[in-house]
């Protein structure tokens, strides 16, 4: 074992694990959004809308990340109509390639997650929120976006986890995250294992920390799901069942 | 050559790169398929540590299935492209050969695509198993079958039919995680898509056909996943 050389090897890849960090972060927040609007669009949407999202789907899941990054790194530069574009200078970097390449692949997998999360939603609720008056926004607002939520959060942990190590693939585009400067390292030292162990050290910490903040936020949205602590005042808590209407809510 | 287009590119006639791309998918099957194979091999023994009552065995199948499902594929493929590389050289050493001896791409590719695909494996079987019930194992052990019979005649059919819909799954994750071996210079779909690209400066036409190339595997294999399931269903109520 050659403490110094591991040592030495953690600090040289500690340079990546922001990008790694922002890569996933980034690309988590826009997939979230796209796999709403597709969930939606799928769901709800009008027939072509809802086709049209299938389609997506079918082809984001059907071909490699890779192919997908390829794709919009090297491939749209083909077209002179995209080089004078004004998102040029947006598709010229790998960084934003990636996050594009990483947020459509991880909103195609994550609508599939939520279109079942909406499904399971009971549909009595909505009826019960329309009873009411709610407005169709206010109902998704209010009523399904929550319970969606909760029953999605499992497995768009798992996706969030698959995410994080796709953004490993950057590295292909010449990205120096944790990866990329990982593979540097290998070429330049042929340490291979030493080095290996430590990008792999990086990378289990960074799930293992996910993990933990997606079993939090599942713990604290499904209180009501919990057995109460038994303490005396639990018996006399009747009213705060009971949540009073703010008065602009009628919609 | 700058004034051929897509079909014309992408045809069997001169200049075109049909046959190329074509080869270049069965290599992506055969890796994928290799490594497929690995996979299941590998883990069928690491469900049986998991199932099996051995502590031991037990703590390292789970600490192979953590880590694997943790880290991202693409650094297992360099631990294995360079390291195995370096292994060989380093044996080769030992019996006085001297000079760089190289793991070829497709078999560190392929033993790497194994080895993720392993830790996937492993937890489809185990759920599999799980999912056969006690009282149909107790019922073979009370007709009197040995544990050999009722492997091959309860345990196999039950297990295999549970299993079929992750077993799907994994084929369809290995096959698009087989488009990262192109790192290591195998021509694979994916590296012939670059080299064709490199050679004609029409990037967006090839990876495109690579792609699509994709998708019809994808999707046949979808479509024949999904054939086989049916037949192993059959006779079994809904």
């Amino acid at each position: 074992m050659d403490f110094p050389f591991f040592l030495e090897t953690a600090q040289t890849l500690a340079a990546g694990v922001p990008s790694t960090l922002i890569l996933g972060l980034l690309s988590t927040a826009f997939g979230i959004v796209l796999a709403i609007g597709l969930a939606v669009l799928r769901l709800w949407g009008p027939r072509w809308s809802s086709l049209l999202a299938r389609g997506y789907v079918f082809v984001f899941r059907g071909t490699p990340l890779l192919v997908q990054m390829f794709l919009i790194y090297y491939g749209l530069g083909q077209f002179e109509a995209v080089r004078h574009s004004f998102l040029w200078p947006v598709l010229r970097e790998p960084f934003w390639c990636a996050i594009l390449s990483l947020s459509l692949n991880t909103g195609a997998y994550g609508s599939e997650i939520v279109r079942g999360a909406f499904l399971a939603v009971p549909f009595g609720q909505i009826e019960a929120a329309k009873a009411c008056g709610m407005s169709t926004s206010l109902a998704f607002r209010r009523i399904l976006l929550p319970q969606a939520v909760r029953h999605a959060l499992p497995a768009y942990g798992n996706e969030l986890i698959l995410l994080v190590k796709a953004t490993s693939l950057a590295s292909v585009i010449t990205l120096m995250e944790i990866t990329g400067v990982a593979a540097r390292l290998i070429s330049e030292t042929y340490r291979v294992v030493e080095v290996f162990i430590v990008a792999g050290a990086y990378y289990l910490v960074i799930n293992f920390v996910l993990t933990r903040i997606v079993a939090f936020a599942e713990h604290r949205l499904t209180a009501h799901l919990r057995a109460r602590p038994a303490t005396g005042r639990a018996t006399a808590a009747a009213p705060d069942d009971v949540v009073p209407l703010a008065p602009g809510d009628r919609a | 050559m700058n004034s051929l287009g897509f079909f014309e590119l992408m045809s069997f006639g001169p200049g075109g790169w049909a046959p190329a791309l074509l080869k270049a998918a069965l290599m992506t099957l055969a890796i994928a398929g290799t490594g497929y194979v690995i996979g299941a091999t590998l883990g069928t023994l690491l469900a049986w540590a998991k199932i099996s009552g051995r502590r031991s065995l037990r703590v390292v199948a789970e600490t192979y299935t953590t880590v694997l499902r943790g880290i991202p594929d693409l650094l297992v493929i360099y631990l294995f492209y360079f390291g195995g590389s370096l292994l060989l050289t380093k044996l080769a050493r030992l019996f006085g050969h001297d000079g760089f001896v190289d793991l070829p791409g497709f078999a560190a590719g392929s033993i790497a695509i194994g080895i993720v695909s392993a830790a996937q494996h492993t937890e489809v079987f185990r759920g599999a198993y799980r999912a056969v019930s006690t009282g149909e194992i107790e019922a073979a052990q009370a007709i009197g079958m040995d544990r050999f019979l009722l492997f091959r005649r309860i345990l196999l059919p039950l297990v295999a039919r549970h299993a079929l819909p992750g077993m799907g799954n994994v084929w369809q994750i290995t096959l698009k995680e087989s488009a990262l071996v192109s790192v290591t210079g195998v021509v694979e779909l994916v590296r012939q898509a670059q080299i064709g690209a490199g050679s004609t400066r029409e990037p967006f036409y090839f990876f495109f056909a690579a792609a699509v190339l994709f998708l019809v595997i994808t999707s046949l294999s979808g479509f024949v996943l999904g054939r086989a399931e049916r037949y192993f269903n059959r006779g079994v109520r809904r």
